[in-house]
């Protein structure tokens, strides 16, 4: 069960002809793909293609009678190995995944299905993970397009044309034998727009038929002399029919305007960053007018040279918008205008950053200074463009670079991750610092303040095999940390039975949370709950066991720290040989809450008896030494004035957030920190019995703290 | 261009920054649902990522009023700085934050937020106050905004039993910054659906605030002391104890008065007037006009005659305003019923200490007594204070309270402030300045088991850097700096940098 339900967005995957879907990019991308007549659909989950992959996930009941299979992939190479479903049959299939980091471990299957082509349209969609907001490496997809000869669409972040080029997309791969990347922005794919829906498409050939009349060709096979051949058959017939199709479709747009000597040629997805730009210079109006000739690439590979050659011919210079680097296009556009023998300068990379997201700030800039270099006699018909700069280097706004803290991401209230990386940080404290390896997941916030944990991270599920070298004889072990998304996307094979087929020494945590929650809490193969539609349950520990690990404990309840902290300092003292895993398991508490809190206020509603935990702190105890919350860093324990002058320094409080988890008072307890935690079991509904032993201990505790007030000497 | 019409000829554009969990979204949902119902065309945006798990996030939304059917706008998918119209920010230093991006503008911005704070993690995690200055982000906010709306959204909402979003959707729309009615919006509340009730008490608090911002907090007149309690003899030995408060000068009166009150309450009326003469002996080498010493000397010597211990936890969490406290602090309703466990770990030094100061010295040094008590010890233990079995203990533990005196502990303790204050009374003649930095060092010492001594280690270190730097005419300066740096981080890092600096003057 994912973090957010989809069930209303469902609804409008049902659209038919005529009327209009609202909502986000992503979304109106799913839709397109039923549109499309999709024959399947698969993928892995993460930042910004999420939403499209948990849709799906609950939209079995349209997908089942459309006879579209959908698939959550155990990784993005299991997901681009999906598409040779589309090599022989004549069936539509799209994958999706965060890129580059998906594509990069899809690489090998996207590498085979390029070469040897594909007769049903493939379409991959790429949520290109680029610039404010993304959590991953800073790349291109486009090099992965131009490596594999596979086409890449970029679209004008609009939805009716990211939709109107996702259905194209499957035509173009027909007609081309080509798998065909749509890559849309981090806000594309978040953007709520609107755009006029169609009747979605039963697939014309299912994947039923295809099972029941398999059909072969050893000539789309990756062997030589095959191999020699795809390579000739990409530049001689796929390219060209590409090509042909880009330019009847007029897949990529000219907007002609009334200064021909210019001209701004761009990503599709810079479209309206640079429309921004040029309004705000006086140059274009919100409504899609501009008196600069643009031409938008909704197709960025390959590279139409026709089209491009006659945008140029008869100006005197040109810009290219092309975000990130290296300026793969702009370069491409230089060889061609050199061949054409076509004399309009080239501006790109120079007038605009070569590396880094293009704001508005940045397309203002680089646009006026690309207009004051080609034609400075147009400056004086713009207008000044806002400009925040002077103001931020004003002594007002520079006073506050001191004061507004960095709020990096971190573990949510509750979090069962927290307490591992607090009994971390109290093993660190008696055996000294040790070297960390990293993963990806929810777990990487350990990098953060207050744990500044770990040392460096190779990619999802490698963080056991990123400490592969320091299996050597030492007085310290690595400690590895994989989450139970990494594990099944690829931990459990490099990570763990690497480890012991190379009688790897090092301590391997597993956290367990069940699901892959960093990416949106989707279920994977150990997750805990039924899934109609999915098989789980099946447990980690049983996993490591199969490939053979031996020293494997399981930690069921990970906000108990001493236990964690004890099975910790045994894994890295122990004498036994072989990889020390450590499965620490607790559910996800964004999920749990999610689940438990509806359950739990219906049966208060109903009058049944409940017991909600609380934790506190006493004030008049806690002296504000904040230990505690650099052992935590928990959301909803913060510090507040003591209202003591004698107490110089705030004390620690627990909002009214808190899940009651427990981990403060345990770390309080594990590290000897401080007496000042309680926890507060409040009963909702409480039964006779509660209150009969409830009012026998009033009365009594009551007394004597009467009895003991009645002769307190007090200063009110 | 000058005539340009916000909604007509460019969009209306606004950015609500927060922190993830806070529902940007929500707001965000609403005010485009608002502006579709209108027959507006709305765009909204934003990059949740990771960010969304506590970390800054940013929404940013443009409205326009189509002129003709089917014409479509090219909207922008991010701010440009210095061309926002209206900024909303869910916590203050968000707003801050939104400052520093640039989206606010003197000229265009109408900037609504909440004031109220919740604290970044290394803001909490210093060892001393590490928090931000919201004075600083208000004064700011003041000057660059075009119109600066601030209330607490956060209580709003508590009080009505909603969320913030939906105080911050009544602040927007009290602020007339949109061109809706009051009417449009709580319409767009109601469609959503959600938690109607309490989101249109919020909307409507946050509305109110806006419109008619809140007068001023009163000043709560200051009221003298009350003796309460205690059998006559006390009562009367704590009104001369008052009273002598005359000999001191007025402007350490609060100071004391706070001093006397934690003195009675920690152990009895005469350590009352135990510290009333420490703070003399003081008070009697303070000649300066704004007699900080005194005051500083009231303030810490308290503080360090009211060492935590055993009793003294014991003491407090067994009283019955303890117990009201707890229900009032977690919500508890008349009806239900709450079971109170505290976390506690006393280690084998605290029970020593505990004990009178000749046995406690002789279990400390006998191996076997000490393995002994390490092993019943060597676990933490839950105590539920709610149930007579835990109670109890605890109750008598605090009713040893009249043999401080003997204990251990008291002696250890008496002995270290003894030899800060006399050195304290040694330096003041000299230098008054580096004396009152000499009694803020108290400050250090704080915390209970490893973090007591750790403190008290850094206050050792800090003290014992006077003697090197006595005659110095920046020696007050220099051990503020010391305090400064101990109080920065855990481990002392830059506390140990201090030092080796100062070996070098």
């Amino acid at each position: 069960m994912a973090e957010r339900s989809f069930a209303r967005e469902v609804q409008d995957l049902k659209l038919g002809a005529g009327e209009e879907f609202r909502g986000e990019g992503i979304l109106a991308v799913t839709k397109a793909l039923l549109q499309s007549g999709v024959g399947y659909v698969a993928g892995y989950q993460g930042a910004p293609i999420s939403h499209l992959m948990d849709v799906l996930a609950d939209a079995q009941g349209i997908l089942g009678d459309l006879g579209v299979h959908f698939e959550s992939s155990a990784s993005e190479a299991a997901a681009a190995s999906t598409l040779a479903a589309s090599v022989m049959y004549p069936i539509r299939g799209a994958v999706t995944w965060k890129s580059t980091a998906g594509t990069n471990v899809a690489c090998d299957a996207l590498s085979n299905l390029a070469s040897g082509g594909v007769t049903g349209g493939a379409v991959i969609i790429i949520g290109e993970d680029y610039g404010e907001g993304s959590s991953i490496m800073q790349e291109r997809t486009h090099a992965f397009a131009m490596k594999s000869q596979m086409w890449l669409l970029d679209p004008r972040p609009n939805l009716e044309t990211i939709v109107s080029l996702t259905e194209q997309a499957f035509e173009l791969s027909e007609v081309s034998h080509t798998p065909v990347m749509l890559e849309v922005r981090i806000r594309a794919c978040h953007v709520h727009g609107s755009f006029i829906a169609k009747d979605n498409k039963k697939p014309e050939f299912t994947l039923a038929e295809a099972l029941e009349n398999p059909r072969r060709d050893t000539g789309r096979i990756v062997l030589p002399p095959a191999s020699f051949l795809h390579e000739q058959e990409k530049i001689r017939q796929r390219l060209p029919a590409a090509l042909k199709f880009i330019r009847e479709r007029g897949l990529n747009e000219t907007m002609p305007g009334d200064i021909p000597e210019i001209g701004i040629i761009m990503q599709g997805g810079m479209y309206n960053g640079v429309m921004r730009a040029l309004k705000l210079l006086g140059l274009a109006d919100v409504w899609g007018a501009t008196r600069v000739p643009l031409h938008v690439l909704n197709v960025t590979y390959p590279l139409v040279d026709e089209d491009l050659v006659a945008f140029c011919a008869t100006k005197k210079a040109v810009l290219v918008v092309e975000e990130g680097q290296p300026e793969f296009i702009e370069q491409a556009l230089n060889t061609i205008l050199r061949r054409a023998d076509v004399q309009a300068r080239i501006h790109g990379k120079g007038a605009l950053p070569m590396a880094g997201e293009y704001t508005a700030t940045v397309l203002i800039d680089g646009i006026r200074g690309f207009i004051a270099a080609a034609m400075p006699a147009l400056l004086d018909e713009m207008t000044p463009p806002p400009d925040a700069r002077p103001l931020l280097a004003s002594e007002t706004v520079q006073a506050l670079a001191p004061v507004v803290p960095p709020r990096p991401p971190s573990f949510c209230t509750g979090c069962p991750e927290r307490p591992i990386f607090s009994a971390m940080t109290l093993v660190q404290k008696e055996l000294g610092p040790h070297h960390i390896a990293a993963d990806i997941g929810c777990h990487l916030f350990s990098i953060n303040p207050p744990f500044n944990l770990g040392t460096t991270t190779m990619g999802y599920g490698l963080g056991a095999s990123s400490a592969a070298a320091f299996q050597v004889k030492a007085k310290k072990r690595s400690i590895s940390v994989m989450g139970d998304g990494g594990f099944w996307h690829n931990g459990l094979l490099n990570g763990v039975g690497n480890a012991v087929f190379n009688k790897h020494d090092g301590v391997v945590v597993l956290v367990d949370n069940h699901y892959s929650a960093a990416t949106g809490g989707q279920d994977i193969l150990s997750s805990r709950a039924d899934n109609a539609t999915r098989s789980t349950q099946h447990p980690i520990e049983d996993a490591v066991k199969g490939v053979g690990a031996k020293w494997v404990r399981r930690i069921d309840r990970t906000y108990d720290v001493a236990k964690m902290r004890d099975t910790l300092h045994e894994a890295l003292t122990t004498e036994e040989a072989g990889p020390k895993i450590i499965i620490a398991s607790s559910e996800c508490m964004l999920n749990r809450q999610r689940r438990e809190k509806p359950l739990f206020n219906a049966a208060v509603k109903r009058g049944e008896r409940m017991v909600k935990p609380r934790f506190g702190v006493d004030e008049d105890i806690c002296t504000g030494d904040h230990a505690c919350i650099r052992l935590s860093g928990c959301p909803s324990l913060s510090v507040k004035d003591s209202g003591d002058p004698l107490k110089e320094d705030p004390v620690a409080a627990i909002d009214n957030s808190c899940v009651g988890c427990g981990n403060c008072g345990e770390v309080s307890e594990a590290a000897v920190l401080c007496p000042s935690f309680y926890r507060a079991d409040i009963v909702h509904n409480p039964s006779l019995w509660d209150r009969f032993v409830s009012g026998i201990r009033t009365a009594v505790i009551g007394w004597l703290q009467r009895r003991r007030d009645a002769n307190r000497l007090a200063l009110a | 261009m000058d005539a340009e019409v916000a909604g007509i000829d460019r969009p209306i554009t606004i950015a609500i920054t927060a922190m993830g969990g806070q529902g940007g979204g929500v707001l965000a949902d609403w005010i485009v649902a608002m502006a579709e119902a209108g027959g507006w065309v709305a765009q909204t945006t934003s990059v949740p990522g990771v960010a969304q798990r506590t970390g800054a996030t940013i929404y940013y939304l443009e409205l326009i009023r189509p002129q003709q059917r089917n014409s479509r706008p090219v909207l922008s998918l991010m701010p440009v700085p210095g061309d926002v119209d209206v900024v909303i920010s869910a916590e203050l230093m968000e707003a801050g934050r939104a400052i520093q991006r640039g989206l606010v503008s003197p000229d265009k911005t109408t900037l609504i937020a909440s004031s109220h704070r919740s604290l970044a993690v290394t803001e909490k995690a210093n060892p001393g106050d590490g928090r931000a200055d919201s004075a600083a982000v208000l004064a700011t906010a003041e000057a660059t905004a075009r119109r600066f709306v601030h209330a607490d959204m956060q209580a709003m909402a508590e009080k009505t039993g909603s969320v913030i979003s939906a105080a911050l959707f009544g602040a927007l729309a009290g602020s007339g910054a949109l061109p809706f009615e009051r009417a449009d919006f709580e319409a767009t509340i109601k469609s959503a659906g959600v938690g109607v009730d309490g989101s249109l008490r919020a909307f409507g608090a946050g509305f109110a605030t806006v419109q008619t911002p809140p007068p001023p907090e009163p000043v709560v007149p200051l009221v003298p002391a009350e003796v309460i309690g205690g059998n006559p003899r006390e009562r009367a030995e704590l009104a001369r104890a008052l009273a002598r408060l005359a000999d001191f000068p007025p402007a350490a009166h609060d100071m004391l008065r706070a001093g006397l009150r934690r003195m009675v309450d920690y152990q009895d009326v005469a350590y009352a007037h135990e510290y009333l003469d420490r703070v003399a002996l003081l008070a009697a080498l303070d000649h300066a006009p704004d007699h900080t010493l005194t005051i500083e000397a009231a303030r810490q010597i308290a503080v360090a005659l009211s060492y935590d211990d055993v009793i003294r936890v014991a003491d407090l969490k067994t009283r019955g305003s303890r117990f009201e406290r707890v229900r009032t602090e977690i919500q508890a309703r008349e009806d239900q019923v709450v079971d109170t466990t505290e976390f506690m770990h006393p280690r084998v030094q605290e029970i020593c200490a505990t004990m009178p100061a000749g046995l406690g010295r002789f279990v400390e040094n006998s191996a076997l007594l000490r393995g002994l008590l390490e092993r019943i010890f060597a676990r933490g233990r839950r105590v539920r204070t709610t149930a007579l079995s835990g109670f109890l203990p605890l109750y008598l533990f605090a009713g040893l309270k009249p043999w401080r005196r003997r204990l251990l502990r008291h002696s250890r303790e008496m002995a270290h402030v003894q030899a800060w204050l006399d050195l304290t009374a040694a330096t003041a003649p000299r230098d008054d300045r580096l004396a009152v930095e000499i009694l803020k060092c108290r400050r250090l010492v704080k915390g209970y088991s490893d973090t007591h001594a750790r403190g008290a280690s850094k206050f050792d270190r800090v003290i014992g850097a006077v003697a090197l730097l006595d005659g110095r005419a920046d020696a007050a300066d220099w051990i503020r700096r010391l305090r400064d740096a101990a109080l920065a981080d855990e481990d002392g890092m830059l506390l140990d940098g201090a030092l080796r600096t100062i070996a070098t003057l």
